[in-house]
């Protein structure tokens, strides 16, 4: 754990998987978010930063209509995912949150045990057919999210009694379970200390390799660290796209630079 | 300040106060906390003083209904005036009315009296008959008609004394009060002081009090709970069947499925003024609804049922929307994000999280509908019934009275027999009001999740 870089391997990452076009969201009369265009690619980790209130956490809830549950927040404006749009009337933002799961700031587990958190996505979708691969699914699951060593004991123990960092990855493998395409992450580490946070960092460069992660993050280093697109948000514009090393290195937008380093935000 | 005298001053000039010392506000400031912690304490202590002092009044006027003066003495079954056809058939038997039973027991209870060397005084024999409860005749025939095979035979029986001599050995009645009494002579309450040395005469347990129905004016002895039980037990079961599903399917969908608008703001408003409605609008509401309009029979514990349901409702809903409230908004997120639809999110997250709550509510909603006398007063359930209702569902149809409602009828009664009996109903209604709580507490307790 000395070091905190994640090796880079060799995805594909040319291939987008949500394409966002002329986004605009309202909460009321607030202008949330201001004409947003952004390609996020598959198999690759994009990252969202800004200082808080940019408008990053509500254009992430935009990509599973998250937001639908809000009822004054309005959307506007074209989000395809692999070509098709999820705001048609024919889609059912259910099976669309099932393609496109999410992790939340604070870990969120349901105060049930262990396996049946994990059970759950895959029980009400009927992806299994029977216990045998219910079993499967979880220990998979589990796997996928770096916990089933420390859990596989106890798999009936309420998920709510484990650790905020292992509370955190049973809830990125609920998500994982339901097999989703995109994985969405909102400020997920947020609540954790570091070494939680280096664990569900090394987690989320695994996932890449299946999914396509879009992670929200108020760290710059985190984002230096998982990804390799980055998207700076400011007073709900999107200011600057691209691959995370310009961003870092060598931004485009004189309000990129002062935020990176360190000036507004 | 003159406690800063000693205090040294800083190098800024301000003088510097030790921290040892209470400054003069510091000592004002705590003085005024002690005070308001003492006027809340007295504010308890008044209330659980007056709490104390009414359940002191209540269970001292209200237990003796619990216990009854009765006699004890041999009764011969004459068969020739119980069965004059003399051939067993019940149906014969059940010709003989009471006054023929009557016969017997007053000529047993004088026969009973000379076996024991028992001197009637100054009593006459009428006087000495009038000592037994007018109840007594009809339980005996039942008794009687319930096993023929007793005819001719002599067993000891156990009749309820007249309500003066009841009130005799509980010290209501006095000689005193017998002079100016026309239900009993001064006589009769010294033949009962003979009756008690000889054993015949007792002051005994008489759970007869929450099973008998209602009676006259003329025999406050023989009044019981029976009816008022069964018919609150009936309101309260269809109560809790009409209200809590419709009050936690309302709640449900107003909190997790209405859209927030004008309607809904409405709505909700509404609610809580139905909450505030007082109870005896709510009792003429079911009498030219439910009795005049829709023609149910009155004095019904379902017209009863009905009307507490409507007075129930926004309690149990006002309850259950705010322990959804309560459950957080992250379980649902989580619920949401892994795909659930909102019906699955509600049942299978959020109303197991806010049961422990919607228990509580819908059970202390039940405890105060239990209570409720106002409407029911207007919809005819004060009435005296001594027939009790039928088995459901037909029964729900029958008169009924209830237990608060029986409440208020013995305690308007003249005889002070009744108030009595109106205070050991009261001690009942309480007994299962605090039923009520404990369970809700206890469920409330069983039920809580940590999330």
């Amino acid at each position: 754990m000395n070091d905190m870089r994640i090796t880079e391997r060799t995805v594909q990452t040319n291939q987008a998987k949500i394409t966002a076009r002329d986004v605009q969201v309202y909460y009321g009369d607030t202008h949330a978010i201001k004409d947003v265009s952004v390609d996020i690619l598959d198999k690759a980790v994009t990252a969202f930063i800004g200082p808080s209130g940019c408008g990053k956490s509500t254009f992430l809830r935009c990509l599973n209509r998250m937001n639908d549950t809000i009822p004054i927040c309005r959307v506007e404006g074209k989000i395809l995912l692999d070509g098709e749009d999820i705001r048609d009337v024919r889609v059912d933002p259910v099976q669309l949150r099932a393609k496109v799961g999410m992790v939340f700031q604070k870990p969120n587990p349901f105060p049930k045990s262990i396996y049946d958190n994990v059970a759950y996505g895959p029980r009400i979708h009927g992806l299994v057919r029977n216990k045998a691969e219910l079993d499967e699914v979880v220990e998979s699951s589990l796997k996928k999210a770096a916990l089933w060593n420390e859990v596989k004991d106890r798999l009936a123990a309420p998920g709510t009694g484990l650790s905020g960092g292992q509370q955190q990855r049973l809830c990125i493998a609920r998500a994982v379970a339901t097999s989703p395409e995109v994985l969405l992450m909102d400020e997920p580490c947020s609540a954790l200390d570091p070494i939680a946070t280096a664990q569900v960092e090394e987690l989320i460069d695994e996932l890449r390799a299946n999914f396509s992660v879009v992670i929200v993050t108020h760290s710059m280093q985190q984002a230096a660290r998982v990804s390799q697109k980055t998207a700076f948000f400011h007073l709900g514009n999107l200011v600057e796209y691209g691959d995370t090393t310009t961003i870092f290195t060598n931004p485009v937008d004189p309000r990129t630079e002062s935020y990176i380093s360190g000036r507004i935000g | 300040m003159t406690d800063l005298s000693a205090a040294g001053s800083s190098p800024l000039g301000r003088t510097r106060r030790s921290i040892l010392i209470a400054s003069p506000e510091m000592k004002r400031r705590n003085r005024v906390e002690a005070r308001f912690k003492y006027y809340g304490i007295a504010a308890i202590a008044v209330s659980l003083a007056i709490l104390a002092l009414m359940l002191f009044i209540i269970v001292r006027d209200g237990t003796s209904a619990f216990v009854q003066a009765k006699l004890t003495f041999p009764v011969t079954l004459d068969a020739s005036v119980l069965d004059p056809k003399g051939n067993g058939n019940r149906d014969e038997m059940a010709k003989v009315t009471t006054i023929g039973y009557g016969k017997v027991l007053t000529a047993s209870f004088l026969a009973a009296l000379q076996a024991k060397g028992i001197d009637l005084g100054e009593a006459s024999e009428k006087d000495a008959a009038a000592m037994i409860s007018k109840d007594a005749p009809g339980q005996l025939r039942a008794q009687v008609l319930a096993d023929p095979s007793l005819l001719g035979k002599t067993i000891e029986v156990t009749v309820l004394a007249g309500g003066r001599i009841d009130g005799y050995l509980k010290g209501r009645v006095t000689m005193d009060t017998a002079q100016r009494d026309g239900n009993v002579t001064p006589e009769q309450l010294v033949l009962a002081d003979k009756l008690i040395a000889a054993g015949m005469l007792a002051k005994k347990l008489n759970l007869q009090f929450l099973t008998l129905p209602d009676a006259s004016d003329q025999r406050p002895e023989a009044a019981g709970l029976g009816v008022a039980l069964v018919g609150s037990l009936y309101m309260m079961l269809m109560v809790a069947v009409m209200c809590v599903p419709v009050g936690v399917a309302a709640s449900i969908y107003l909190e997790e499925f209405a859209p927030k608008n004008r309607w809904t703001d409405l709505i909700e408003v509404n609610i809580a003024n139905l909450a505030a409605v007082p109870s005896i609008v709510f009792g003429i509401l079911g009498l030219a609804v439910f009795i005049n309009f829709m023609e149910f029979p009155q004095s019904s514990s379902l017209v009863g049922a009905l009307v507490i349901s409507l007075m129930t409702m926004p309690t149990i809903i006002i309850a259950t929307r705010s322990a959804i409230k309560a459950v957080p908004p992250s379980i649902r997120d989580a619920a949401l994000g892994v795909g659930a639809s909102r019906m699955q999110t509600v049942f299978h997250h959020v109303l197991p999280l806010a049961m422990p709550g919607i228990l509580t509510g819908a059970i202390l909603g039940l405890a105060s509908a239990l209570g409720e006398t106002a409407p029911l007063l207007l919809i005819g359930m004060v009435a005296f019934v001594d027939n009790y209702p039928g088995a459901p569902l037909d029964g729900f149809g029958d008169p009924a009275t209830a237990l608060p409602v029986q409440v208020y009828s013995w305690a308007s009664r003249s005889d002070p027999a009744f108030i009595e009996r109106s205070n050991g109903a009261i001690i009942v209604l309480l007994v299962f009001l605090l039923i009520m709580n404990v369970s809700a507490i206890l469920l409330r307790r069983k039920f809580e999740r940590r999330w």
